[in-house]
């Protein structure tokens, strides 16, 4: 029984490695900004898995002290507290990135990395020959 | 805490709370005469807490402050050492300098009556460097790394083009993965020690310094790190980040955000890890070595091609990070004394130089290197500050860079690394290549045919002034900088054996 539950132990750290990944390859493949953002959450999540998954002691019972037993297990608090400010952190980051995503969003039309690309590129061929016709004028002058 | 506490004992939780509460407070005064000069007020506030912090630990050892009378490990400790004092005031120096610069130049898409917004996400910026600084507590390091990249993301994105807006989503994007990785190695640690002290884990961990967990653990902070420092094959945010930020931003960030993670990393590695373990059976040297001499190459190469001078400026920027790397890398008192004194000369040197690039802005709208032809005769002040700080980047005799790279050089003579030396030599070749680049058109070229310009207001000149000053004066007088950075040094290699 304990050896399986070893084991089981560390087929969570597999997941967390896995969801971590998934969602490393999510931000890095995808052009899309809001699946961009999935992946970070992914990958957030999977460190806060992490946290979880080291607080809990086998057999441990929610840290409630109970008064008069001293042979009860408890689990550790404080990984799962420090996940409480991950998870706010977390919170605002996606927060932030999706107001971003709006912002961009009304700015070019789009949401696809590489659409934002190709209009940028065409603004700067735009942009360039505004200047040279400016500079030209001046020079005429 | 007892009351026998006075005020002056809680310096060092005020040195984070002052901006920290203030950021929310910005939001109540809301009128813009108002934010700014309450903005002002926190910022020079603070920069006088961190030098009284630096000027007791220089005179009385280091400074542990315990918060809510909580004694460590337990509770959470700030800690100030001689270096902690230096960055303190480093940060709070150049981020009371630059808000000083007048707010025209911010150059923000920003409404005046929403401009409370960006001294909100100042102080915040601010409030969170300080306390990456300051803090004893891993964890508080990942929360306060937090703070100040969710204030800077949204700073990056109030820049006046709209290209601003993708410079901070990636930004956003990589500068997450960057704190997420300092997560799971504070996560990997703790699941080796079960404490989150800085001191705390130095002693727990050495005997555990051969387990896999905690090389993996050290190996996401270096990473992590890494990336909010923009060592240099994890440097992509960065130019983008510094080009379309607004002009103030970017003299903030440059000379603070970078500095304060090379801090950081400089705590995990010596205070935490230590050197027989990092250097000795890692051997991260030789990972981070020949990736600074990259930066430091590809950095000013990349710096003598572009056509906008901020972007420019942000490239050379990498090139710099790598000189501090590199310093980190020899690992000896010289070398880390380059290291910690270049975070100081390049920090005042850059954001000198990105203010110069705001009155610039100024007048000219934008800041394309072929269209500043003959602007010296016309704005002589802002194109003398071009070129005062471009020799500190040099590294000429008499400016600030100098010193640093003397101590860097001298540092890879004392390893035998002759070639080191030389390479340092000549990668300020390169730097020579992009600032003669900007004097020969500054002040060789004819004048572009137009209205002719004036000079950046004064308001926007003193500050700028006010820092490259700085680069002149500590290129001369080196007992405040180099003399501290020495001692911080060796505090560092002597924390641990």
């Amino acid at each position: 029984m304990r050896a399986l539950l070893d084991t089981a132990g560390h087929w969570v750290y597999w997941g967390i490695i896995i969801l971590m990944m998934t969602g490393l390859y999510v931000v890095i493949a995808r052009d899309n900004l809001v699946k961009k953002i999935m992946g970070l959450n992914l990958l957030q999540s999977s460190a806060i898995l992490l946290y979880i998954a080291m607080g809990k002691v086998a057999g441990g019972t929610a840290p409630v002290l109970i008064e008069g037993r001293d042979d009860v297990v408890y689990s550790n608090p404080l990984p799962h507290v420090l996940m409480l400010t991950a998870i706010v952190v977390g919170v605002a980051t996606t927060a932030l990135a999706l107001a971003l995503v709006v912002r961009i969003q009304q700015e070019y039309g789009t949401v696809e990395e590489d659409e934002i690309g190709a209009l940028e590129l065409r603004r700067d061929v735009a942009e360039d020959s505004v200047i040279e016709e400016s500079a030209a004028e001046e020079a005429a002058l | 805490m007892s009351d026998s506490l006075t005020w002056s004992d809680h310096l060092p939780v005020l040195q984070v709370v002052l901006p920290l509460l203030s950021a929310p407070l910005c939001l109540l005064v809301r009128r813009h005469p108002w934010t700014r000069a309450f903005a002002l007020l926190v910022v020079w506030g603070s920069f006088g807490i961190a030098v009284t912090l630096l000027r007791r630990v220089l005179a009385t050892g280091p400074i542990s402050y315990h918060l809510g009378g909580w004694a460590p490990p337990l509770g959470i400790e700030y800690r100030v050492t001689v270096i902690t004092g230096f960055v303190l005031v480093v940060v709070s120096l150049i981020a009371a300098v630059v808000l000083l610069c007048d707010s025209r130049a911010a150059a923000t898409r920003l409404a005046l009556e929403r401009r409370y917004l960006y001294y909100a996400a100042y102080l915040l910026a601010v409030a969170g460097l300080l306390g990456m600084t300051i803090t004893g507590d891993v964890f508080n390091v990942f929360v306060f790394l937090e703070i100040s990249s969710l204030a800077s993301y949204s700073l990056i994105s109030m820049g006046r083009s709209s290209r601003s807006l993708m410079a901070a989503y990636s930004y956003l994007v990589m500068g997450t993965i960057g704190a997420t990785f300092v997560l799971l190695g504070i996560g990997m640690l703790y699941s080796m020690t079960g404490t989150l002290n800085m001191a705390d884990l130095a002693v727990l961990l050495r005997p555990q310094l051969g387990s896999r967990t905690v090389s993996v653990g050290f190996a996401f902070l270096i990473v992590g790190l890494s990336v909010k420092l923009a060592v240099f094959p994890l440097h992509q945010w960065l130019p983008n980040a510094y080009t379309y930020a607004p002009a103030k931003v970017s003299a903030f960030l440059a000379g603070t955000a970078t500095k304060v993670s090379y801090y950081v990393l400089l705590r995990v590695i010596f205070t935490i890890f230590g050197v027989g373990f990092v250097f000795e059976a890692s051997r991260l040297h030789l990972a981070l070595l020949p990736l600074s001499i990259l930066a430091m190459f590809g950095g000013s190469i990349a710096a003598i091609y572009q056509a906008d001078l901020g972007r420019l400026l942000a490239y050379s920027s990498i090139a710099q990070v790598g000189y501090m790397t590199l310093g980190l890398s020899l690992h000896n008192a010289d070398g880390l004394t380059g290291g910690i004194v270049h975070l100081f000369n390049h920090g005042v040197t850059k954001s000198g130089l990105f203010l110069a690039v705001a009155c610039l802005g100024y007048r000219l709208g934008h800041v394309r290197v072929e269209r500043l032809a003959g602007l010296g005769r016309q704005m002589p002040w802002s194109c003398g500050a071009l070129v005062v700080g471009g020799l500190s980047l040099i590294g000429v005799p008499g400016t600030a860079g100098f010193v640093s790279k003397w101590y860097l050089v001298l540092g890879a003579l004392e390893r035998g690394w002759v070639w080191v030396a030389f390479l340092i030599l000549l990668s300020s070749l390169l730097a020579v290549v992009y600032v003669w680049r900007l004097v020969e058109i500054v002040y060789f070229r004819a004048p572009m045919p137009g209205t002719p310009l004036g000079e950046a207001p004064l308001s926007m000149l003193v500050p700028t002034w006010i820092l490259i000053g700085a680069t002149l004066v500590f290129g001369l007088w080196t007992g405040p900088t180099a003399g501290v950075a020495r001692r911080a040094a060796a505090e560092l290699l002597g924390a641990l054996p």
